[in-house]
């Protein structure tokens, strides 16, 4: 490298202490980097919320905040639960095989209860929250991004050529009782239809 | 030596070897390594005294980084939180409880504002002992001693940060200096500060100088510096220069590459410090009270000072030239002959190149008297440091006959005297034969 | 020469040693506190913290599930040690208004999160074993402190240990606080040491909860240290091998 003769003991020893060295310059950028991931305070604000879903009329949507991102509680009508059937063939992903979800929210409601809908209003595109976009002739209702346009049905999921990938995330939640839910935390939940 | 003597990198064919040539075309890159470090010639004679440079480098890579993972997450707030804590206290608490690794980054950033106070003063103690502050290095040491005021500055600042009752009342009383000038001291206060007393203000700007302002400068003085070392080539401890015999291809008889013999380290690598620097972040981190001020876990209070106020222990000696400084004479006021004493302490400094006429560099060939007077010196700093740090009325071993205040002046005046009197008895002093080639092994 | 030069030097270390030292010969000094890192300890002087401290004083920096680390788990914490309402991500912040306790105390009281560090646990023991009985005429509040002369906080723990009474003693001019044995606790005198040693053993762990992450990391630290030194230190000799 110097341009001299370098020596076998030598080169031993160049290898050995770089290795060391480098696990050294590894092991302390751990910190470093380690501490850009959320703080114990951020952490904490993203714990699971409850919210009270005993006053939500049929037809009407709530929005909680958990971990800073608005989730939508919207109680279906039995309209909105039938056009999910009669927009199907319209969808990208009906079954929703490449969209986030927890296992008892993949089916065609994407719910535990049919009724409820509980789902993240970020759009997938870009992270814009979707706006509701009522039944208007063709339209059977659903939510539309007002950024790029994404178009999706009343359960989150996202119509053919649209800007946005997949439908709408469902974050882990579970019924606490009849009227409230936890989101956040699903441990023990499973599909009820 | 400069950049353009070295021929270009040539490929050897490899894809690697390619890109380099490429790349060395359109920017000096091997003749910057080959300049500064696989061909820059240091004496091989260096002792211990020789690692504090590189390691100050070390220790400010260190601050600029661990600084950076801290400003994500400090906030120069100094407002009071619903708890009724200012923000950039609990913001420093917060950095050290709640965000992964925030301990150590924050250890490591005042620890290593301690550690490069050590290292600066024992890399100046090596100057005055080895001469490297004689010709043709002047300059070396003026930018060194601007580097070492841009220190101060950052450290003072930075004190500010965490914003407890040391940061507050330090900044209040260093900030109240300015109130010393005769006619526009008060005003002048009063700007620096941005308000009528150390606010939120003073904070905010403290942060943009400590975060911005001042690195900015340090980073310009430590290249500067080291441009002007490479350009003469270093002293050592014979103070002798290396650059008279030369061999026949122009390399110093007595030098040796920097990369790799001084870069891996000779009898004591330079690891030995940073044993010490990590045993005190891992394990003392308040350093006895002196690294992190018992107080300044106490917030912020403007309506209450506490007790005993001292600046951190690098400034100390500094401190205590300050609080020396008790006579009116000449119709200035004391006050203000404080504050003169205190920045011409460090000013008077950047002289030495002009007041040493010894002909000897060297401590190892210089006479009885740089010895013995260097030794009051280094004893009288200590001292000083040691004062600056104690109450005003202190007295050494609760002695009334060894009272802290007037050994602080005695001190004082020797510093100075130490100074002035120089081009006189560095004359006189009976030194030794100084050798051509420097004494290895 | 050069050993001339490191004999000088070696003087000079021992001054600047020495300097610190009688730095710390000229300090007052406290009792020293019997400061635990055990998790029961440290449990129970959580538990009497929150009880008796919390209600006053704010820890705003500490969250409550912080308290995981001290052996606690997240149902244990929410099940005895929050107050009605509290989340185990809340901090241990305190409901007391600042102003009414400006006016009742003369001072809000200050916030505990990092007071360990500030004042040291040898004094927070004193303290919590130093409260006195005065008149009321002497102090509203009925108490005095022989850590803390003049203290604006009464005595809360006074139903564990019991009531003290200071005599003054002169010796040689100097006034010192003589306290007597208290009577009437719930607790014996080395029970009730015990108690506030477990508090304060808390207070030290609150003040710096990564204290034990800290040296136990440190340790594998030096340790690597130690390792690089051998190997830098080898390959420095090799490459010095070849200069004479």
């Amino acid at each position: 490298m110097n341009g001299q003769m370098v020596d076998n003991e030598r080169r031993t020893l160049i290898l050995a202490t770089s290795a060391v060295g480098g696990a050294g310059v590894v092991a302390m950028a751990v910190p470093f980097v380690g501490s850009l991931a959320p703080s114990e305070k951020a952490k904490a604000a993203g714990a699971p919320v409850e919210a009270d879903i005993g006053k939500l009329k049929e037809g009407e949507k709530m929005i909680v905040k958990w971990r800073g991102k608005p989730v939508w509680i919207l109680r279906r009508t039995k309209e909105m639960l039938a056009s999910l059937e009669t927009v199907k063939d319209l969808l990208a992903d009906p079954e929703s095989e490449k969209s986030v979800q927890p296992t008892y929210a993949k089916n065609a409601a994407r719910a535990q209860k049919d009724e409820y809908l509980v789902v993240v209003g970020i759009c997938t595109h870009l992270g814009c929250s979707p706006s509701d976009r009522p039944a208007d002739g063709n339209w059977k209702g659903g939510f539309l991004c007002p950024c790029h346009g994404s178009q999706f049905d009343f359960a989150g999921r996202v119509f053919k050529s649209q800007p946005a990938p997949t439908n709408l995330e469902i974050p882990p939640y579970k019924f606490l009782s009849d009227t409230r839910i936890l989101i956040g935390d699903d441990s023990g939940a499973s599909r009820e239809a | 030596m400069a950049a353009n003597i070295y021929p270009k990198y040539q490929s050897d064919g490899s894809r690697l070897g390619n890109l380099l040539e490429w790349f060395d075309v359109r920017f000096p890159l091997t003749s910057l390594w080959r300049a500064h470090l696989s061909e820059y010639y240091a004496p091989k004679n260096f002792n211990f005294w020789y690692f504090f440079g590189s390691i100050a480098l070390v220790v400010l890579v260190i601050q600029i980084v661990s600084g950076i993972f801290l400003t994500m997450n400090y906030k120069p707030d100094g407002t009071l939180n619903a708890a009724g804590i200012p923000v950039a206290f609990a913001s420093v608490e917060y950095i050290t409880r709640e965000v992964f690794g925030g301990w150590f980054i924050r250890n490591m950033h005042s620890t290593g504002a301690s550690a490069f106070f050590i290292v600066v003063y024992l890399h100046m103690f090596r100057g005055m002992l080895y001469g490297s502050y004689r010709k043709p290095r002047e300059l070396i040491w003026i930018f060194g001693v601007m580097i070492f005021l841009c220190l101060m500055a950052a450290g003072f600042m930075g004190y500010l940060l965490p914003w407890g009752q040391m940061s507050y009342w330090g900044a209040q009383v260093i900030l109240n200096l300015f109130s010393a000038i005769p006619l526009v001291g008060e005003d002048l206060s009063i700007f620096a500060r941005g308000d009528f007393v150390v606010s939120d203000a003073t904070l905010n700007r403290f942060f943009a100088f400590h975060v911005i302002a001042v690195p900015l400068v340090l980073i310009g003085l430590v290249v500067a510096h080291v441009l002007a070392l490479h350009e003469t080539g270093s002293n050592n401890p014979d103070g002798v220069e290396i650059k008279k015999f030369k061999d026949d291809k122009g390399v110093p008889l007595d030098g040796v590459p920097f990369h790799p013999y001084y870069t891996i380290g000779h009898d004591l690598p330079a690891i030995t410090i940073f044993l010490f620097f990590f045993f005190v972040v891992f394990f003392w981190p308040e350093g006895g009270g002196y690294f992190l001020e018992a107080n300044n876990f106490l917030p912020a209070d403007s309506m209450k000072t506490p007790n005993h106020i001292a600046p951190v222990w690098y400034f100390t000696p500094f401190y205590s030239m300050l609080r020396a400084m008790v006579w009116n004479f000449f119709w200035i006021p004391a006050k203000l002959w404080g504050v003169v004493a205190m920045g011409g302490g460090v000013v008077i400094l950047a002289f030495l190149p002009w007041l040493d006429r010894s002909p000897a560099k060297s401590i190892r060939y210089r006479g009885p008297i740089f010895k013995t007077l260097l030794a009051i010196f280094v004893v009288g700093f200590l001292i000083l440091g040691f004062l600056g740090a104690q109450v005003p009325e202190y007295c050494f071993f609760g002695l009334s006959w060894l009272p802290g205040a007037v050994i602080a002046q005695i001190f004082t005046v020797y510093y100075f005297l130490f100074f002035v009197t120089m081009p006189y008895w560095s004359k006189i002093d009976k030194c030794k034969p100084v050798p051509e080639r420097v004494t290895f092994k | 020469m050069k050993t001339r030069v490191i004999k000088f030097l070696k003087r000079l270390s021992i001054v600047a040693l020495a300097v610190p030292a009688l730095a710390l010969a000229s300090e007052a000094h406290f009792e020293a506190a019997p400061v635990s890192t055990d998790p029961s300890s440290l449990q129970n002087g959580a538990k009497l913290f929150i009880n008796y401290c919390l209600n006053c004083h704010g820890a705003s920096m500490v969250r409550y599930n912080q308290l995981q680390k001290i052996g606690l788990d997240e149902k244990t914490i929410a099940e005895n040690l929050l107050f009605t309402g509290e989340k185990v991500g809340d901090m241990m912040t305190v409901s007391l208004n600042r102003e009414d306790a400006e006016a009742w105390f003369g001072t809000a009281p200050p916030d505990l999160s990092v007071i360990a560090r500030a004042k040291g646990a040898d004094y927070l023991y004193a303290y919590l074993r130093g409260f006195y009985k005065v008149k009321t005429e002497a102090r509203a509040t009925g108490w005095n402190n022989v850590a803390f002369p003049s203290v604006g906080m009464p005595h809360v723990l006074w139903d564990l240990q019991g009531v003290q009474t200071a005599t003054e003693t002169e010796e040689h001019g100097v006034k010192t606080l003589k306290l007597s044995d208290a009577k009437g606790g719930a607790l014996s005198v080395a029970d009730y040491d015990k108690a506030v040693g477990d508090i304060v053993s808390f207070m030290v762990w609150m003040a710096e909860p990564n204290a034990g992450t800290r040296k136990t990391i440190g340790i594998f630290v030096l340790i690597f240290l130690a390792v690089f030194y051998v190997f830098t230190h080898k390959l420095g000799k090799n490459y010095w091998k070849d200069i004479h």
